[in-house]
């Protein structure tokens, strides 16, 4: 123990290089520790994003791309979905709930979802909790809209804002359904989903703005009024796709296989969880590339200190010298310089920690409001205890390599005292 | 091994200049080298035969010899940081070519102190913890200056005091701020804490003034008195001689030197 003492004496003694080291190592353990957390929430939150549903059913496609397009509002739909399947679909027995959702308009780019009152029942996330309304009611006018709360905050609307939703999804489109504008009667919680960013209306209201277009444009002569679209029959013929809640969990597959060899039409039903976890997996290498790109940024920390050791130790031979004559062992010259690393190593993950928690303090609001990510502010969990583990075990064996050298030097120095 | 064998010498410390009565021959002579040969390595030439040479406990000697004689050699030998290929060694009765790496290391610790020439002291650390660095690594001499001021720094500022260093403003300044002179006492209280049997000073005096040299050896030769220790001294510089108890003259005494392969000892 004696000879720790001596180390960190040592240390104090060139304070300077010291806490350059020190800082080095501090924000290379900030920066892995903290991608390790980041990470976490991202893919928390991800998984977060829809819960409660058991089944999305859209027309045949690939899992994550009806995932993306019902979930996410990411990319297009190959194909819709009857009203007919649609009823169908509600009508099986083991079937709870629906929620039909219609895509395909947006309002300055974020997109409009036409729906049911069963959505705000029914769409969950983060375990179990439900939409909330900040501020106004759902929708219950056929011209009504509730906006999420990003669409709200980033276009300065509020209740009673007047609208016009334009056709496709473009930020920029040509067709505006300009003469039925819509009015903001609620805006919703922020969610940290997808729904943040989307224009909510009635199904009806879908049908209504489009009466008298025929593919994609309106038809001359044949444009509605606002008031005169209210008359007209509003059931949809096709929607986008269908969340689905099932009586019992027990019975997905077998609703599964029945939406899957549905005849009228080719049909998809998807496990939201799994198709989750597999996007997940696809831009989940790019999250573990983050992680590896912060784990060298810790080799270059720690390879900081190793030079601050090496190039201090041919001046310091004199010292191993003068050690040697008062009794210390060629070991005690390696426990000393393996000491420094030891100390360095873990105050600089014990700074790095600090460092990051302070951070996320004071970063936690920002990144809330900002990218919908709420990071707890809680205990290392056990991965991160790991991953702080390897750093310190890195540090020693990185202080063994000029340990190691001492050790060698002083063994062949003796009491010689090289100048 | 070694520190059963102190205990019986401690004892007979005050009067250690005369031989101990219960010794034995070997235990009698502080060093005893006989027809010792040493290399640094197996292929390199041999840079010091020394056929037989004794140092008697509580003597003064003065080695002269210039640079190149082996000096060096001999003592990083006597320190026990190398070992003879062939010959005895025996230090305090402990023959050291006996004993493994980590023991010499504790032979040095207990039993000898040590003054380089410059460059003595730990620059992180305060001249009282440069002086009791001895006792972090060897317990006997812990004990030894415990037993003698109660606490290791009170030994520390006794030893300081003698080689007149009491002024505390002294004593609390940064090492690397005293003057060449005041470390190489700084260097002489660490070489005596704890007492060990011999004290080997490398050409303590070589960096400091002409009047100031036979002062520091005065204060050396005192304070080895009062413990009873041996003090081997090694100069190049023949006009410090008359004042040791006796003179050895390395290139008399080494026989490599006789050869080829001369001043390769350095």
């Amino acid at each position: 123990m004696p000879i720790l003492s001596l180390a960190w004496k040592s240390l104090l003694n060139r304070r300077g290089t010291a806490l350059l080291t020190l800082i080095a190592i501090a924000l290379s353990v900030t920066l892995l520790i903290g991608v390790e957390r980041l990470r976490n929430e991202a893919r928390a939150s991800f998984a977060n994003t829809i819960s409660g549903t058991d089944l999305i059913v859209g027309a045949r496609s690939g899992a994550v791309q009806l995932l993306l397009y019902s979930v996410f509002r990411i990319g297009n739909p190959t194909n819709n979905l009857s009203w007919d399947s649609y009823q169908d679909i509600a009508a099986h027995p083991r079937v709870a709930w629906t929620v039909p959702l219609s895509l395909g308009d947006s309002h300055r780019g974020y997109r409009v979802l036409g729906t049911t009152p069963a959505y705000f029942e029914h769409y969950r996330y983060a375990g179990d909790r439900h939409l909330a309304l900040a501020a106004g009611t759902r929708f219950s006018d056929l011209y009504d809209a509730v906006l999420g709360a990003e669409v709200a905050e980033a276009l300065g609307y509020g209740l009673g804002t007047s609208i016009v939703i334009a056709h496709g999804a473009a930020d920029v489109s040509f067709a505006r359904h300009q003469d039925k504008p819509f009015q903001v009667v609620g805006i919703l919680a922020r969610t940290g989903t997808p729904v943040d960013r989307t224009v909510h209306v009635s199904l009806e209201a879908i049908e209504a703005i489009h009466a008298g277009w025929e593919g994609g444009a309106p038809v001359p002569g044949l444009s509605l009024s606002a008031e005169q679209a209210r008359a007209l029959d509003l059931t949809p013929e096709a929607i986008t796709a269908v969340l689905v809640g099932l009586k019992s969990r027990i019975a997905t597959f077998q609703v599964q296989r029945f939406v899957n060899d549905y005849r009228a039409e080719p049909l998809t039903a998807i496990l939201p969880g799994v198709a989750l976890s597999e996007l997940w997996g696809l831009i989940g290498i790019a999250e573990n590339a983050l992680l590896v790109v912060s784990g060298f940024v810790v080799v270059v920390g720690l390879f900081g200190m190793l030079t601050a050791i090496l190039t201090s130790l041919n001046e310091r031979r004199r010292e191993m010298a003068v050690l040697r004559s008062v009794g210390a062992r060629p070991g005690h010259v390696f426990a000393l310089i393996m000491g420094e690393a030891g100390f360095l190593t873990l105050l600089g993950a014990a700074l790095g920690i600090a460092l990051l928690y302070g951070l996320l303090l004071g970063a936690q609001p920002l990144i809330e409001t900002r990218l919908g990510l709420f990071i707890a502010v809680g205990a290392p969990s056990g991965h991160e205890l790991a991953l702080l583990a390897a750093v310190i075990l890195a540090g020693f064996l990185v202080g063994s390599i000029p340990g190691w050298r001492a050790y060698r030097l002083s063994l062949a120095d003796g009491l010689s005292l090289r100048l | 091994m070694p520190e059963r064998m102190t205990e019986g010498l401690s004892e007979a410390m005050p009067e250690a200049v005369e031989p101990t009565r219960e010794g034995t021959a070997g235990t009698q002579a502080a060093v005893r080298i006989q027809d010792l040969a040493f290399r640094w390595q197996a292929r390199a030439p041999v840079v010091l035969i020394i056929d037989d040479l004794t140092i008697a406990r509580g003597e003064r000697v003065f080695i002269e010899g210039p640079s190149g004689s082996g000096k060096s050699t001999l003592l990083g030998l006597l320190a026990g940081v190398a070992v003879p290929q062939q010959g005895d060694l025996v230090v305090l009765g402990q023959p050291l070519q006996r004993l493994g790496g980590v023991q010499r290391d504790h032979f040095r610790a207990d039993h000898i102190g040590y003054i380089f020439q410059m460059f003595n002291l730990i620059p992180y650390l305060s001249v009282v913890e440069n002086v009791t660095l001895p006792c972090r690594f060897s317990r006997l001499r812990r004990e030894r200056a415990l037993a003698r001021s109660g606490t290791l720094e009170q030994e520390a500022l006794r030893l300081l005091g003698h080689l007149d260093l009491a002024d505390p403003a002294l004593v609390g300044r940064a090492v690397t701020t005293l003057s060449v002179g005041q470390q190489q006492r700084v260097a002489a209280a660490r070489a005596l804490m704890g007492s060990p049997e011999v004290l080997i000073a490398d050409e303590p005096t070589s960096a400091l003034d002409a009047d100031r040299r036979e002062a520091f050896i005065r204060l050396l030769f005192d304070e080895c008195r009062a413990a009873g220790s041996t003090l081997i001294f090694v100069s190049h510089d023949a006009s410090l001689e008359g004042l040791f108890d006796r003179t050895l003259r390395l290139a008399g005494l080494n026989r490599a030197l006789d050869g080829a392969g001369a001043g390769e000892g350095e």
